[in-house]
C-alpha cells in the first residue's frame, strides 16, 4: 500500500504537459504532423477502409431514398428502429466535446486544452452523423424542410407542440454553435500553420482559413471575448440538446418512454458515451503521433473519472426508472419493465446493465484508469452498451405496448446495419481527414500551458 | 384509351411463354411470379410513380342517367359458392367500384360478406385470361365455334352418345333450362356436376331422414337454443350473412335477458361459429356421430341406439344440451355441418322434428339447385366414361376439376382420353391447360345471367361493364350447343324469363326484376315432410373411436375451394380465428402438437394413404386433439403460391371426402414463416374485450365499468375547457355481441378506401395495410379457450395522442371531431403510429399501391386518394361518405339525418355490429348504443376519449355444464 500523505501536505499533481516542452517545440510537435510528415501507411490504410465504408453508406442512402424505408426492419408497432437509435447515440457522443470545450473552459480546467480540439472535432462530426438520421428516417426525406418554420404561400407552419420540431431547432443550433466554436478556436492555429507552411498551397489554404489573423493584441482580445461568449452559449446546450432529444420519448404516452426522468438521464448518458468516445480517440492518437507529452496520463485519468461519474448518474437513472415503474403500480409500466427483463429483448437489457452498472465499476481502480489498453477496450464496450441502451429503450417500449394484438418484433436488416456501420465509417473518415490536415491539439493553448507550467515551476 | 392498349400488349407478351408450353411444369419461378396475377400485381413494388399523360374529353352524346361524379347503383347478384347473394353495385363513370348488399334480397338484406366484396378485384384482376386457347396457344372465338359446331354435328348423329357436360352446382334457372334443351337435343348426352365443397352429405342425410331430398332453411331469429354439430353456419354456411344476422339479433344486450339465445358448438376445428358460441366442445370428427346419437337419444328421438359416451365431459354435454334444448321446444335448432356424415344430418333432422322445430325455426322446401345430384357419383361416372374412351366431347362449364377432383379418381389422366375437351373458365388454371380448348369466362359483373338465393328467390344478374378481357358466358357456350351461335346472353336470359313469367307485360316485369334485384314471388314455399323411422335406416353406430390421427378437410375461410386464390384481397384477409394470411396451414391442437413434437411455422410432411403433401404447422388452441385440419384451395399452378401452403386435394380421396384416418405426420426440420397478423392473442389482465355473462349483466348492469376492467380513476382532469362541437359530432359504436368475425367490414373497407395489398412477406413483417382489423383474443385453457372478436379501426380520439407529435401537423382534428390525416402533408416520421395506443395507423413502408396496372386503376374509388410511399394512413370514418351526405343535406337546407351516413364497414356488417352517427343528435342510433351500460372505451384510462366505443360482450353461460367462469380469478391477474 502506498504511503498516504499526511494532512495539510499538498500532493503535487501530475503535470498537464511534459516538463521538457518549450513553446517552440510544442508548435513544432503539432504542426509538423500537418505540414511536414508524409502520409503514413497506417493512415492511408485506415483512410482507404473508411472511404470504402463511406461509399457503402452512400449506397445505403441511395437505395433507401429510391426504394423506401421499407428496406429497414421497421414495422407497425416498431416504427422507429436503427435510425433513431443511431441518431440518439451519435448526438450523445457529441456531448463530451461541448462539455470539454465549454464547461471545462468556464471552470478553468486547463487540462482540457490538450484534448479540446479533437473533442470538438469529434462533436462536429458526431453531430453531422446524428443529423443525417432524422432526415433519412423520414418516409419522404426530400420534404424534410417542412419541419422548418419558413414563410410559405399556404401559411403552413410546423406543429410546434411536436418534440420533433424542437429537435430541428436543438440540432441545428447545436451544430452551428459547435462548428463556430471549433472554427474560432482554430483560427490562431491556422495562422500558425500559414506561417510555418512549407508549400505555397499550404500557405494559401491555411491562409484563407486563418482570416487574416496576425496575433495582434486586439485580435487576442476579441478572440478571448468571442471564445468565452461562445462557451457561454454552448454551455446550456450540453444540457438542453439531449433533454430535447429525450423529450421525443418522454412526450409520448408509451410505457417505457413516458417518464419525467428522461432529460437528466439522457444528458448523463450522452456525456458518458461522449467521454467514452474521447477516450477511444485519444489513446490511439497519442500513441501513433507520439503526443504522450501533450496528452498526459493525467488527462486520461481525468477523463476516466468523468466517465465513471457520468456513468454512475446513468446508473441512478436506470434504478430510478425501474423504481418508478414499480412504484406507479401501473400495469402497462410494470409490464414494460417486466418485458424488458424477461421478454425477447431481455439479453439486450441485461447486457446493458452488466456493462453500464457492472463493468463500469472497474473505473474505481486506479490501475484500470491508467492502463491504456484496458481503458481503450472499456471505452469501446461502453459505447456499444450505450448504443444498445438506446436500442433497448426504443424497441422494447414499442414492440409490446397496450393492446396484445399489436405486439410485434423488430430485427435490423442488412440495410439497417449498413447505415450504422456506414455512419461510423463516415465519422472516422472525417476524423482521419481532421488529424491529417488540421492541428489536432490546440497549438496556442499548448504554448500557454508551457508558459503556465514554467511559471508554476518557478513559483515552486 | 391508348395506355390501356399498350398495357394489354405488355400483358400478352408476358403470357406467351405459358401458351407455348404444354404444361405449366416448364415454367420457372420467375415466370410464375409474373403470372401470379392480381395478388402480386396489386402488391407490386415497382419503382417509378410518374403518371402517364391523360386527356380529358367531353362526351359528344352523354349516356342516359350519367352525371359525372355521381355514382349509379345497379341491382345484380353474385353467384357465391352455394347460393346467390343480391347486390347493389356502385358504378362511377361506367366502372363498378364498390359492392354493397341489396336490402330487398333475402340473403343479404342490404349487407354483404367478404367474398362478395372482394369479387370486385376478381373483375379487374389482370391475371384473368383474355384469349381463347387451343392446345394452350392463342386462338379465336370463331375458330372455336367452327370446331365446336363440327364436333356437335358429329354428336348430333350419335344422339349425343359421346357428349358430356360438366358444371358446378347450377343455380341459374336460365342455364338449367338451356342444359335441359341440350339434353333434349342430344338425348344420350350426360350432364355431370361437381363442386369440391358440395352438398352431397346434406342430400344424403335428407334422404335418410325423410326419404326425399328436401332443402332446409334455419330461422335463427326465432331460435333460443342452438346446437351446432360441426357447422360453421356463421361464416362458411350456405348463406352466412343472413344466418349471422338472425343469430346476432338475439345476442346478449340486444334483447331482454330471458330472450337471449344460447349457442352450443361442437366442432373439430376452431371456427368462427365456435368463437361465437356460448359453450364450445372440441370433438374429433369420428366422435361426432356418437355424440349426435347421444343427444338424439336424450331429446327423445325414438329408437336411437346410442353407444355410451366414454368421455365424462361429452356425457355431461349431451345431457345438459339435451335438457336445454328440450326446455326450449319449438325454439331450438340443431344444425349439422355440411361436412358431417349423412347420419349426423339425419339425426339432426330427427332431433329438430322431435323438438318441434319443424315449421318454426326449421323450414323445409324443395331443393334450390336446378338438378340436385350426388356430385361425387356424378364425377365418378364421368371419370369412368372418360377412362373407357366413351367421351368424344367434354364441355366443362366453370370450375377447375383437374385441381379439385378427389385424388384417387385420376381425373386429370382420364381427361386426356377425351377426344375434344372444352373448358370455360376465368383463369388459365390446371383444367384450362389440360383441355383442348379454353374459352375465357366472363365475371358476373360483366354478364347477363340469373341465380337463386338460398330460399329460391331468383335474381337477374346484369352486367355493369363490357367484358374487360373479352370472355363468354356459360349461356353463350350452351347456346352454341343448341346451334344458336353468338346469341347474346341477355336474349337468352330474357327469353327464359319471358317464358317462365308468362307476364302480360313482360317489359314491365323485366324492368321491375332488374330494378328490385329480385324476381318477386320466386321464393320456394315451405314444404311439410315427415321423418321416417330413422332407427331402422340409420347405419349401425360406429365402433368406439379408433386410435391414430384423423384428418378433416374444410373449405378455406378466405379462398374457399380455391376459386378465390387469385384474389389478393382475399389472400391477404386474415382467416377469422387463426389470423393467417396467404397460406393454409396444417392445424393441430397444442396437445397434439406437443405429442408430435411439432410447432407453429415448422414444416411437415403429411402422409395419407400413400400420398404426401408438405405443409406448415399452425398450433390452433381449441382444436380437437388427435385431429388435423387441412383446408382446401391453395397451391394452384396458376397462382404460383410458393409459400408454405399445400394442396389438400392431393390427399383427398372420394372415399374420405371430408375426413379420414390413418394420417402420418413427419417433421421435415424446416421452417416456413407463415404470415400471421396477430401473433399475440391472449386476453390477459388488460381485457381489451370486456366480457361477462348475461347473468352478470342482469344482477350487475355496471359490471363492464368495475374491476377488473376499469382500474384507473376516471380521467378528465384538464386545464383546458372542453371543445364544443357545435355542428356534427361523429361517433361510432361497435357491439361485440353482434360481431361474428366474418371480415365483411375489413373487405368493404379495403375496396371503399383503395387499400393496398402488400403480399405475404410484408404481412410477415407486420406491415399489412388494413385500416380495419378484427382482433381475436383467446381466453382460458389452451385446450379449449374462448375466443372473442373485436373489430378495431381508428377510434378517433378526442384527445388524440397522434396529433401533437406530428411535426408537420399532417394529422389533426376536424371541427366535427374526426381525426383527419392529410396525406399530402405527411413526411413520414411515423411518430403518430408510435404514439397511437391502438396501433391502428398504417404506413406505406414501400410503394404498396400499384401505379402501373391500368385495370386496377379503374377499380379504385375516385373519392379516395390512393396513397404513395412514405405516407401514413388510417381509417377516416369514410369521410368521403360523410361529405357526400353533408352536401346532399346542404342542398336541401337541412341537417344530415341519422342513418344517412353509413360507413363502408357498417354497410357491410351483416349483424349491424357497427353503428355510426352524429353524437349531437340525441335520437341517433349510435347514441342509443352508447347509452348502454355495456358501452366502454377501449384504453379509456389513457384519457384519449375515443369516439369509437365498444359494447361489452355477454356470454349466455350455462352453469350446469360446470365450466370455469369467464372472468379470471383475482389471483390469476398478475402482470
Amino acid at each position: 500500500m502506498p504511503e498516504r500523505p499526511t494532512t495539510g501536505q499538498l500532493v503535487p499533481r501530475p503535470p498537464v504537459i511534459a516538463p521538457d516542452y518549450t513553446p517552440g517545440s510544442v508548435t513544432d510537435a503539432i504542426s509538423e504532423i500537418v505540414l511536414k510528415k508524409p502520409h503514413t501507411v497506417p493512415w492511408l490504410a485506415a483512410f482507404a477502409v473508411t472511404s470504402l465504408v463511406v461509399l457503402g453508406f452512400l449506397a445505403g442512402i441511395g437505395v433507401l431514398l429510391f426504394v423506401g424505408v421499407g428496406i429497414w426492419g421497421i414495422n407497425i408497432p416498431v416504427a422507429w428502429g436503427f435510425a433513431i437509435t443511431n441518431f440518439v447515440w451519435w448526438i450523445g457522443i457529441g456531448h463530451a466535446g461541448t462539455l470539454i470545450s465549454a464547461i471545462l473552459l468556464l471552470l478553468h480546467q486547463e487540462w482540457r486544452n490538450s484534448i479540446n480540439r479533437f473533442a470538438e472535432a469529434m462533436t462536429v462530426f458526431a453531430v453531422t452523423c446524428a443529423a443525417l438520421f432524422p432526415l433519412l428516417h423520414l418516409g419522404r426525406a426530400w420534404l424534410f424542410y417542412w419541419l422548418i418554420p419558413y414563410p410559405n404561400l399556404m401559411s403552413l407552419w410546423p406543429q410546434f407542440r411536436s418534440p420533433l420540431v424542437l429537435d430541428v431547432f436543438a440540432i441545428s443550433t447545436y451544430f452551428t454553435i459547435s462548428l463556430l466554436f471549433w472554427y474560432l478556436g482554430l483560427i490562431p492555429d491556422f495562422a500558425t500553420l500559414r506561417d510555418q507552411a512549407t508549400s505555397r498551397f499550404q500557405r494559401i489554404f491555411y491562409g484563407i482559413f486563418a482570416m487574416g489573423w496576425r496575433g495582434a493584441g486586439r485580435h487576442w482580445h476579441h478572440y478571448q471575448m468571442g471564445y468565452l461568449l461562445l462557451a457561454g452559449l454552448a454551455t446550456p446546450l450540453v444540457v438542453s440538446v439531449h433533454s430535447v432529444v429525450s423529450i421525443d420519448f418522454a412526450y409520448a404516452l408509451l410505457p417505457g418512454w413516458h417518464s419525467s426522468i428522461f432529460p437528466p438521464y439522457f444528458v448523463a448518458g450522452a456525456i458518458y458515451s461522449g467521454f467514452a468516445m474521447v477516450i477511444t480517440l485519444t489513446i490511439p492518437l497519442r500513441k501513433f503521433y507520439g503526443l504522450d507529452g501533450l496528452v498526459t496520463d493525467r488527462h486520461i485519468d481525468n477523463m476516466a473519472k468523468l466517465l465513471l461519474a457520468t456513468g454512475l448518474v446513468v446508473d441512478y437513472g436506470y434504478l430510478m426508472e425501474m423504481f418508478t415503474a414499480w412504484y406507479s403500480a401501473e400495469r402497462y409500466e410494470m409490464f414494460t419493465l417486466y418485458n424488458r427483463m424477461t421478454g425477447p429483448y431481455a439479453a439486450v437489457f441485461w447486457l446493458v446493465l452488466a456493462i453500464n452498472i457492472g463493468v463500469l465499476q472497474l473505473l474505481w481502480i486506479r490501475r484500470v484508469r491508467r492502463h491504456l489498453l484496458s481503458l481503450f477496450v472499456l471505452s469501446l464496450v461502453i459505447q456499444s452498451a450505450m448504443w444498445l441502451e438506446r436500442y433497448m429503450i426504443i424497441i422494447t417500449a414499442l414492440h409490446r405496448d397496450f393492446l396484445p394484438r399489436s405486439w410485434g418484433m423488430f430485427a435490423g436488416t442488412f440495410w439497417d446495419w449498413l447505415l450504422v456501420i456506414g455512419s461510423i465509417g463516415l465519422f472516422f473518415w472525417l476524423f482521419l481527414l481532421f488529424v491529417r490536415y488540421i492541428p489536432m491539439i490546440s497549438i496556442f493553448e499548448g504554448r500557454e500551458m508551457v508558459h503556465k507550467a514554467a511559471r508554476e515551476a518557478g513559483v515552486r | 384509351m391508348p395506355p390501356m392498349k399498350d398495357n394489354r400488349q405488355e400483358f400478352w407478351r408476358a403470357l406467351e411463354p405459358v401458351e407455348e408450353t404444354a404444361e405449366f411444369g416448364g415454367i420457372d419461378r420467375r415466370e410464375f411470379a409474373r403470372l401470379i396475377g392480381a395478388s402480386l400485381a396489386a402488391s407490386g413494388l415497382a419503382g417509378c410513380v410518374r403518371q402517364p399523360p391523360e386527356h380529358i374529353l367531353p362526351y359528344v352524346d352523354q349516356p342516359e342517367g350519367m352525371v359525372q361524379d355521381k355514382p349509379l347503383y345497379f341491382a345484380t347478384a353474385v353467384p357465391l359458392p352455394g347460393y346467390a347473394a343480391g347486390l347493389l353495385v356502385k358504378s362511377v363513370m361506367g366502372r363498378p367500384i364498390k359492392i354493397e348488399g341489396n336490402p330487398r334480397h333475402p340473403a343479404t338484406l342490404g349487407r354483404s360478406d367478404a367474398f362478395s366484396q372482394a369479387s370486385l378485384l376478381g373483375l379487374y384482376d389482370p391475371a384473368r385470361r383474355g384469349a381463347v386457347l387451343y392446345r394452350n396457344r392463342i386462338d379465336s372465338w370463331p375458330s372455336f365455334l367452327a370446331a365446336f359446331t363440327n364436333a356437335l354435328a358429329t354428336q348430333a348423329v350419335k344422339r349425343g352418345a359421346g357428349l358430356h357436360i360438366l358444371t358446378e352446382t347450377v343455380i341459374s334457372p336460365a342455364l338449367g333450362d338451356q342444359l335441359r334443351q341440350v339434353l333434349e337435343r342430344f338425348p344420350e348426352a350426360r350432364w355431370h356436376q361437381w363442386e369440391p365443397v358440395n352438398r352431397d352429405n346434406i342430400r344424403a342425410g335428407s334422404l335418410l331422414a325423410f326419404g326425399s331430398y328436401v332443402h332446409t332453411i334455419y330461422d335463427f331469429s326465432k331460435a333460443a337454443r342452438i346446437l351446432s354439430l360441426g357447422s360453421d353456419f356463421l361464416l362458411c354456411g350456405a348463406y352466412p350473412s343472413r344466418y349471422a344476422r338472425d343469430f346476432a339479433s338475439r345476442r346478449g344486450g340486444r334483447v331482454p335477458p330471458d330472450q337471449v339465445n344460447r349457442l352450443y358448438a361442437v366442432e373439430t376445428e376452431y371456427s368462427s361459429t365456435g368463437a361465437c358460441a356460448d359453450h364450445r366442445l372440441p370433438l374429433r370428427d369420428r366422435e361426432m356421430e356418437n355424440f349426435a346419437r347421444a343427444v338424439a337419444q336424450r331429446v327423445g328421438v325414438p329408437g336411437i341406439a346410442a353407444p355410451e359416451l366414454s368421455d365424462p365431459k361429452q356425457r355431461k354435454w349431451a345431457e345438459v344440451v339435451a335438457k336445454d334444448l328440450l326446455q326450449h321446444r319449438g325454439a331450438s335448432i340443431v344444425i349439422p355441418g355440411r361436412e358431417q356424415a349423412p347420419a349426423v344430418h339425419a339425426l339432426a333432422h330427427a332431433m329438430n322434428h322431435q323438438l318441434g322445430a319443424a315449421g318454426t325455426t326449421v323450414i323445409h322446401t324443395d331443393p334450390v339447385e336446378i338438378t340436385p345430384v350426388d356430385q361425387l357419383a356424378s364425377l365418378r361416372e364421368l371419370t369412368d366414361s372418360l377412362r373407357a374412351g366413351r367421351v368424344d366431347l367434354l364441355v366443362i362449364l366453370g370450375g377447375n376439376p383437374v385441381y379439385t377432383a378427389p385424388a384417387d379418381l385420376g381425373f386429370a389422366d382420364a381427361l386426356a382420353r377425351a377426344q375434344i375437351s372444352v373448358h370455360l373458365g376465368q383463369y388459365a388454371d390446371e383444367t384450362a391447360t389440360a383441355c383442348t380448348w379454353h374459352v375465357p369466362q366472363t365475371h358476373y359483373l360483366e354478364e347477363w345471367s340469373d341465380a337463386l338465393a338460398f330460399d329460391g328467390t331468383a335474381s337477374i344478374i346484369q352486367p355493369l361493364i363490357d367484358p374487360l378481357y373479352g370472355g363468354k358466358t356459360a349461356h353463350e357456350v350452351a347456346a352454341a350447343m343448341l346451334g344458336m351461335l353468338d346469341r347474346p346472353s341477355r336474349e337468352i336470359v330474357r327469353d327464359y324469363w319471358r317464358r317462365r313469367s308468362a307476364a302480360a307485360d313482360f317489359e314491365r316485369f323485366w324492368r321491375e326484376a332488374l330494378y328490385l334485384g329480385v324476381v318477386s314471388g320466386t321464393a320456394l314455399p315451405p314444404r311439410t315432410v315427415a321423418p321416417v323411422n330413422l332407427a331402422e335406416r340409420l347405419p349401425p353406430p360406429r365402433p368406439p373411436a379408433e386410435e391414430g390421427y384423423e384428418v378433416i378437410f374444410r373449405p378455406d375461410p378466405t379462398v374457399w375451394d380455391g376459386r378465390f386464390a387469385s384474389n389478393g384481397y382475399l389472400q391477404e384477409l386474415p382467416k377469422p380465428v387463426s389470423k393467417l394470411t396467404w397460406d393454409n396451414a396444417v392445424l393441430v391442437s397444442p396437445a397434439t402438437a406437443s405429442r408430435l413434437g411439432v410447432y407453429s411455422y415448422g414444416t411437415v410432411d403429411v402422409e395419407l394413404g400413400g400420398r404426401t403433401v408438405r405443409g406448415t404447422i399452425w398450433v390452433q388452441p381449441g382444436h380437437a386433439d388427435d385431429s388435423i385440419t387441412l383446408t382446401l384451395g391453395y397451391k394452384q399452378a396458376a397462382n404460383g403460391s410458393e409459400g408454405g401452403s399445400y394442396n389438400a386435394y392431393q390427399l383427398r380421396t372420394s372415399k374420405d371426402l371430408w375426413s379420414a384416418s390413418g394420417l402420418r405426420i413427419t417433421k421435415t426440420g424446416g421452417d416456413f414463416m407463415l404470415a400471421c397478423t396477430q401473433t399475440h392473442g391472449a386476453l390477459t389482465e388488460r381485457y381489451p374485450v370486456r366480457v361477462g355473462t348475461v347473468e352478470d349483466f342482469r344482477t350487475n348492469p355496471d359490471f363492464a365499468h368495475q374491476e377488473p376492467f376499469e382500474h384507473a380513476p376516471p380521467p378528465g382532469h384538464t386545464l383546458y375547457p372542453p371543445w364544443k362541437y357545435e355542428g356534427y359530432k361523429w361517433g361510432m359504436a361497435v357491439d361485440l355481441n353482434a360481431c361474428v368475425g366474418c371480415n365483411a367490414c375489413v373487405m368493404a373497407c379495403n375496396t371503399e378506401n383503395n387499400i393496398a395489398i402488400v403480399g405475404r412477406e410484408q404481412v410477415y413483417k407486420y406491415r399489412e395495410m388494413h385500416w380495419l382489423r378484427v382482433d381475436r383474443y383467446y381466453h382460458g385453457d389452451a385446450g379449449n379457450p374462448r375466443a372473442f372478436f373485436q373489430p378495431l379501426m381508428c377510434v378517433h380520439c378526442e384527445l388524440a395522442p397522434c396529433e401533437p407529435v406530428c411535426p408537420v401537423a399532417a394529422t389533426l382534428h376536424t371541427e366535427e371531431g374526426l381525426n383527419a390525416m392529410v396525406y399530402n402533408r405527411c413526411v413520414g416520421t411515423r411518430y403518430c403510429s408510435n404514439n397511437c395506443p391502438y396501433k391502428v395507423r398504417r404506413f406505406n413502408f414501400l410503394l404498396y399501391t400499384d401505379w402501373h396496372a391500368d385495370s386496377l386503376a379503374l377499380m379504385r374509388n375516385p373519392e379516395v386518394t390512393p396513397r404513395s410511399r412514405g405516407v401514413m394512413e388510417k381509417c377516416t370514418f369514410c369521410i368521403q361518405r360523410i361529405e357526400r351526405a353533408k352536401i346532399e343535406a346542404k342542398l336541401e337546407n337541412r341537417r344530415v339525418r341519422d342513418g344517412e351516413v353509413v360507413t363502408a364497414c357498417q354497410q357491410a356488417c351483416p349483424t349491424d355490429a357497427i353503428v355510426f352517427g352524429d353524437l349531437n343528435d340525441p335520437s341517433a342510433r349510435v347514441n342509443r348504443l352508447k347509452s348502454s351500460r355495456l358501452n366502454y372505451s377501449l384504453l379509456g384510462e389513457l384519457n384519449t376519449r375515443p369516439r369509437l366505443t365498444h359494447l361489452a360482450k355477454l356470454v349466455n353461460f350455462n352453469r350446469e355444464l360446470g365450466e370455469e367462469p369467464i372472468r379470471l380469478k383475482p389471483e390469476e391477474r398478475g402482470a
